[in-house]
């Protein structure tokens, strides 16, 4: 075992720390204010980083690193920005990667390429609302007519919805089959007709990242969108989901990451019975905490990233990263508004707002109950 | 033992409800949104109206003198509809029961009356400053003596319901010279006295519709009478007030959580997934189970200590236990709501999201859960010595 970055993974560290402190820092709390996807900021600069398809090949427009630099990236960005961390995440993890696991060569370069390159946006909708824990429950469906198929049915909860390019969408195209089978998996373009978008969520949190309703009406796709084989978008979602995780396990460590370091740096500088509160083992035990929990959460991340590069099985090992990770953000961050007391509850503090952010990791992309499923069910197995 | 309400108690617990349901619970998430505040503020004079600003008030001063337990329950009541409008109700009970037991005789007759009938809509309690928070010894705004009058000058933040006090109690130090916490003295100053100013209002995670303000004194005159209590013993009467008002805030969050739990349960009744109501998982029965559990047992803390309030005897560790237990418990059980909504629960469609975000200040106001846990260890360890 070696607990050490390499040097390409700290500079990555470095470059996507500096970019987020300088730039993205600055405006997350008015962004959060006024509900802001500032896509040129969120989106395309983190893009001119070589972010948006860090672990494809150059050939498709990546980058060529592995998910351990994908996953310091997230997590970078979401120390200072939680919305800007989905972004890149749903983007890439849940836009990008099924093209490149499912994907034709045609769709690698058509699809894959401009999503890498940062040039188009990414978007994943599987959730509607019946479906939510249970995919299974999915009820948009697709006809196949000549060489087209027809898409009509609605999802909720897009991220990146409406802002996106590129929508990696799941619909029924066996209405005989029950439950997750005869489900498949399509790509479609914004511009396609009879494809709208309805309401945008308002949130409690992760406000600056659009979350939007997608709306299909006898939607005609080339029957080329097909994304995989006809029947094969469970499987297809569930796989995507099991990189997706370790995308909002990233998240979490960032928002976990952020919000202890406000709270160290403020209890080394408020006094209050003549000591700075850090001297007091109340707030040192809570401290002590925070930063144990994010290390060994840390790991999990790490090691379910490092799985994948590595080509070894991670669905349970993205499953305990993003439950720890996602787990320990709302515990951090909820301990974080406590070390500054009042002043933490008002928005002139930073922590607000991670607290806040920090509650989705713990729903999106499989909710807690759910990931206990999927580590409950993987190891009994036997 | 006896753990049933009196007649009076569950009378007053039914018209809370009543009102809550009909009046409170309607407006909760538009006030959230900082739309409709003048409905805030109708209800608090319909508040007063129904005798809900001076519960444990004695009539003649124009309360209800319904006691402590009737608080309790009513404060519960209100805050599952609303919570800003519990806080609102919790520190003008606290403010009239200061006056009520420190105040002369002017002074109750003076303030009281107008806070009970809603003449004020609110009183204001002004202790918190930018250096003093889990320290309230160490504030630093003073007091000085000028002939008959006193001079206040400092700043005050955090002040629930400024904009709308009709009067404040305020600390400051008159003694610079007496050991920390001896020299600070309490004072009644009325709202648009010159130099008491109204500062800027905190934006906050939640609790939106209450106001909480930084109060500026500059060079603000107020007569001999104005000081409340004894000369240099406004520390220990702050303190005292706080235990009180720990037994309204333990309250209030219990209502927070009782609501969430209560919207929870409901829709995984509704809600189905995996072919069924998501109320037949496991996974979810347990959440409501111990929620259901804690939330009981906050309740009865809360009795306990609002029953030893009404008793004349000493209340303050049982006061602090039943607070901390009860925001704990109604944090706990507001996460675990929102978790059963799932993504709907993050979103402002229902009210998962909102209770969420008002219980949080629950263990940061009148004392964090620290402060509690300092408090009650104390009184524990004292009684081994």
């Amino acid at each position: 075992m070696y607990f050490q970055l390499t040097e390409e993974q700290k500079l990555i560290r470095e470059t996507v720390r500096s970019f987020a402190e300088k730039e993205v820092a600055p405006s997350a709390a008015e962004r959060d204010e006024n509900e802001c996807f500032d896509r040129e900021l969120m989106f395309d600069k983190v893009a001119e980083l070589g972010l948006a398809g860090i672990v494809f090949p150059e050939e498709y427009g990546g980058a060529g690193a592995d998910y351990i630099s994908y996953a310091i990236a997230v997590e970078e960005l979401s120390r200072v920005c939680a919305s800007t961390g989905v972004t890149l995440s749903a983007h890439l993890s849940l836009g990008a990667n099924p093209v490149w696991l499912f994907g034709t060569e045609e769709q690698k370069l058509l699809f894959l390429k401009p999503l890498a390159e940062g040039s188009k946006l990414g978007a994943f909708a599987l959730t509607e609302t019946g479906a939510g824990s249970d995919a299974g429950g999915t009820k948009t469906y697709a006809v196949r007519e000549g060489d087209e198929w027809v898409v009509t049915g609605s999802k909720i909860f897009t991220t990146n919805g409406g802002d996106a390019e590129t929508y990696i969408v799941f619909a029924r195209t066996d209405k005989n089959a029950q439950k997750h089978h005869g489900i498949s998996a399509f790509i479609i373009d914004k511009d396609t007709p009879g494809f709208t978008f309805g309401k945008k969520e308002k949130k409690m949190g992760i406000r600056s990242s659009p979350t939007r309703e997608l709306v299909f009406e006898n939607c005609r796709i080339p029957a080329d969108r097909l994304l995989g084989k006809a029947g094969e978008g469970f499987k297809i979602a569930m796989k995507t989901l099991d990189g997706g995780r370790i995308g909002i396990a990233a998240q979490a460590l960032g928002i976990a990451q952020g919000a202890y370091e406000a709270a160290l740096n403020y209890a080394r500088e408020r006094k209050q019975f003549e000591q700075p509160i850090a001297g007091f083992q109340a707030v040192q035990f809570l401290l002590a905490d925070m930063a144990l929990r994010i290390e060994a959460s840390r790991l999990l991340v790490y090691q379910s990233a490092w799985r994948a590069s590595a080509g070894l099985s991670y669905g349970k090992e993205s499953a305990m990263a993003k439950l720890s990770a996602s787990e320990t953000a709302m515990w951090v961050t909820t301990k974080a508004v406590q070390v500054h007391g009042g002043y933490g509850y008002t928005r002139d503090f930073p922590v607000e707002r991670m607290m806040r952010d920090a509650k989705i990791t713990e729903i999106y992309e499989g909710t807690s109950e759910v990931q206990r499923l999927v580590i409950g069910t993987a190891i009994t197995r036997g | 033992m006896n753990l049933d309400l009196n007649e009076e108690q569950a009378l007053i617990r039914a018209t809370a409800r009543e009102f809550a349901a009909a009046e409170l619970e309607p407006v909760a998430a538009a006030l959230d949104r900082g739309e409709q505040q003048e409905l805030f503020l109708e209800n608090l004079k319909k508040l007063a109206e129904l005798g809900f600003m001076g519960l444990n008030v004695k009539v003649e001063y124009g309360g209800s003198e319904a006691g402590v337990i009737a608080f309790s329950v009513a404060l519960t009541e209100i805050a599952r509809a609303c919570s800003s409008t519990a806080v609102t109700v919790s520190v003008n009970n606290m403010v009239c029961e200061v006056i009520q037991a420190v105040g002369s005789e002017q002074q109750r007759r003076s303030y009281i009356p107008r806070i009970c009938c809603g003449e004020y809509l609110a009183g204001a309690f002004a202790l918190t400053e930018t250096g003093a928070g889990s320290d309230p010894a160490a504030l630093t705004t003073v007091a000085v003596k000028d002939a008959d009058d006193w001079i206040l000058n400092g700043s005050k933040i955090f002040i629930t319901s400024a904009p709308y006090a009709g009067v404040f109690v305020v600390w400051a130090v008159t003694d610079r010279s007496a050991p920390k916490g001896k020299g600070i003295s309490c004072f009644l100053v009325e709202a648009g006295t010159p130099g008491c100013i109204v500062g800027r209002a905190e934006e906050k995670l939640g609790q939106h519709a209450s106001a909480t303000n930084e109060v500026l004194f500059q060079d603000c005159r107020v007569p001999g009478s104005a000081l409340m209590g004894r000369l240099n013993d406004g520390f220990r009467v702050a303190v005292g007030e706080l235990a009180g008002g720990r037994i309204g805030i333990g309250s209030l969050g219990l209502g927070i959580g009782l609501a969430a739990i209560e919207a929870a349960g409901r829709y995984s009744l509704e809600r189905k997934q995996f072919g069924r109501s998501i109320s037949d998982f496991q996974a979810i029965q347990w959440k409501i189970a111990d929620a259901a559990t804690e939330l009981e047992a906050a309740r009865l803390l809360l009795m306990n200590a609002a029953f030893r309030k009404e008793q004349g005897r000493s209340f303050a560790k049982e006061a602090s236990m039943a607070k901390l237990f009860a925001t704990e418990a109604a944090n706990r059980a507001c996460y675990e709501a929102m978790q059963i909504f799932g993504g709907y629960g993050y979103t402002t469609d229902f009210p998962a999201e909102r209770y969420s975000r008002d219980v949080r200040l629950t263990t940061l106001y009148e004392g964090t859960s620290e402060i509690q846990r300092l408090i009650i260890a104390r009184e524990v360890l004292r009684s081994y010595v």
